[in-house]
């Protein structure tokens, strides 16, 4: 007996080791990221990206802070982009996820299968791409940030209407009814509060998604005025690309100076971040909620 | 009654107006586009769009199908998939056990908390990330590692040979504190009785892990490998356009079916091949979703989405 105690417990050490491992390797990244935001530029020139920089620095912020106008600009988009994204997506879904809950709604199959299907087969990038610049004419407006790929999604409208018909009873709606309330009355002051702690899984992911998303500025803007954080990120990468590889020829088109530099460059994907890192541990709980229920169910 | 039968079509009716909304936006982001996959039968001419363009048959294909970067293309999006399903399955089942056999609920808690940070920042920041560790001038990896050891830096996006690796490892990095989190939740809903049961058979832990816990998460790995099959044919653009910054000298290593059609699209004008490339991952994509439900069906019907 004694014996199995102590081999248990070297067990318990051995993967209490093995996720502290992990878990650095989680997090040290984020770590040289910031730390490489800190250094002096000298010092980054000199040693590069480190752990432990020579010479610290709050430069690259300050820079920023003085100059950086379009980061601002990029930045009040996001969140701008993130909070109507996100509160649209919201009232779309549950307002499209509620009825399919109800057995009184004609058709529910078909119109179930009709969003089931746009998880099973897509138009893909060229036609969906054609279809908003040519017929929408969305590129280089404000909606190509918020419409094309994230207003309403399959998956989150299947976990919705699933966990509305698990935990609405049909008796509470029925007991609405007899009182004389109207559907949309019954969906937001007798539905709606019941579940608002699905609903605030649902906005975490949504604005995640959101506040992450650097794909529909990529593929339809080339007004940098419009650009959102992400997308002023991704195009640094293009600027220094074009840069190293047309080095000779372009050089004296392209004004070098005007490229922030390697610390200033980490302290943008720092700013990038750091909203996420910071919200993440107080709302943590719904975002593994948000996970299990999507991915088992979904 | 008739009063009865007129409240129950305005219900009916306000049910239905709730969905107009959604219903619109699916037509447009999902169901236009799937029509619009004809482009790949036309040829283009952008004063015309999309609809009216004129039909040219299947020179769109054979003309892609004449390149190697058709082969090369299907070749890495299925390669690197299959990677990431067969290791991103066995890491995150051998976490989530592990993370079960911890005896510390609040250790528990606070690993699947830090699992899940690098699955919250968009692909854009991990490609900076990566970059600090690799550039050749000022990586952390050349300059704090290999220079110290009296090794030579290494020009890691020029070099293809080391690519599959770094992209495999950025993919489990990002993604296997979710897929954790996930069979961590159904490791957690196994019948406890179970276990009571193994461990008065006289079982140890290991045969515990085999024969209940492994046979528990059947259902969820079934289904969580039927869908990446099913996605097999598409990949994270992110991870391999953005993660490898583009660059030429590794194309052959990182360019994927959806690189190719994005690239084709708006820095090649080829959109011919690329709306030819988009209908091939569509509907082969597509193909793979019925197939692998089909085999799953075979197999365990209740695991089966369909």
């Amino acid at each position: 007996m004694e014996s199995m105690v102590s081999h248990n417990k070297i067990g318990q050490a051995i993967m209490h080791i093995i996720c502290i491992l992990l878990c650095v390797a989680c997090i040290a990244p984020f770590v040289l990221l910031i730390t490489s935001s800190l250094t002096e530029e000298a010092t980054l020139v000199r040693n590069g990206y480190s752990f432990l920089p020579e010479t610290w620095s709050l430069e690259s912020y300050l820079y920023i802070a003085r100059k950086g106008a379009t980061i601002f600009r990029a930045y009040g988009i996001t969140v701008l982009v993130t909070f109507i994204g996100t509160s649209v997506s919201l009232l779309m879904t549950i307002m499209f996820a509620y009825p399919l809950s109800r057995k009184e709604l004609p058709a529910r199959y078909p119109l179930s299968f009709f969003v089931f299907f746009t998880m099973l087969f897509n138009g893909g990038l060229i036609p969906t791409y054609m279809m908003y610049t040519n017929t929408f004419h969305i590129n280089n407006t404000i909606f190509a940030l918020l419409i094309p790929g994230l207003l309403m999604n399959a998956f989150y409208v299947i976990m919705m209407r699933s966990f509305f018909t698990a935990n609405i009873p049909d008796s509470l709606i029925e007991a609405a009814r007899i009182d004389g309330a109207g559907e949309y009355l019954i969906l937001f002051k007798v539905v709606v509060p019941l579940s608002v702690p699905m609903i605030a899984t649902l906005a975490l992911m949504v604005g995640l998604g959101y506040w992450n998303d650097w794909l529909n500025g990529l593929y339809y803007l080339t007004e940098p005025k419009l650009f959102s954080i992400q997308n002023v990120l991704n195009k640094m990468v293009t600027d220094v690309q074009f840069l190293q590889t047309n080095a000779s020829s372009v050089a004296a088109t392209l004004d070098t100076s005007k490229l922030p530099s390697v610390g200033i460059r980490m302290a943008i994907a720092v700013i990038g971040a750091i909203p996420i890192l910071l919200v993440y541990p107080f709302f943590q709980k719904y975002f593994v909620k948000g996970i299990v229920v999507g991915g088992v169910k979904g | 009654m008739k009063k009865k039968s007129i409240r129950n079509l305005k219900m009916k009716l306000a049910l239905f107006s709730m969905m107009i909304p959604g219903a619109i936006y699916l037509i447009i982001n999902n169901y236009i586009p799937m029509f619009g996959l004809q482009i790949a039968f036309k040829k283009y001419d952008y004063s015309k769009g999309m609809w009216k363009s004129p039909w040219t048959g299947l020179s769109n294909f054979t003309y892609l199908f004449k390149t190697k970067d058709a082969f090369n293309m299907t070749r890495n999006t299925l390669l690197y998939n299959l990677a990431f399903i067969i290791l991103g399955t066995v890491f995150a089942v051998a976490i989530a056990i592990m993370l079960n056999e911890l005896r510390s609920a609040k250790a528990k808690k606070l690993y699947q908390v830090l699992f899940l940070i690098p699955y919250l920042i968009s692909m854009v920041v991990v490609s900076y990330i990566v970059f600090a560790f690799l550039s050749y001038d000022n990586g952390f990896i050349n300059n704090s590692i290999l220079l110290p050891l009296g090794a030579k830096g290494i020009n890691w996006y020029t070099e293809p040979k080391y690519w599959p690796f770094i992209l495999v490892l950025v993919h489990l990095w990002k993604g296997f504190g979710y897929s954790s989190i996930i069979y961590f939740a159904t490791v957690i809903g196994i019948d406890s009785a179970l276990y009571e049961a193994a461990v008065i058979d006289g079982a140890n832990s290991w045969q515990r892990i085999w024969h209940v816990t492994l046979p528990g998460l059947k259902t969820t790995i079934i289904t969580m490998t039927l869908l990446s099959v099913g996605r097999i044919f598409y990949s994270d653009f992110g991870l391999f356009y953005q993660v490898p910054q583009n660059s030429g000298m590794l194309a052959n290593v990182t360019q994927t079916i959806d690189v190719y059609v994005y690239k084709g699209l708006t820095q090649l004008n080829d959109v011919g091949r690329s709306s030819a490339a988009g209908f091939y991952q569509s509907i082969v994509g597509f193909l793979m979703v019925l197939l692998a439900n089909f085999i799953v069906r075979k197999i365990d019907e209740e695991s089966a989405l369909f």
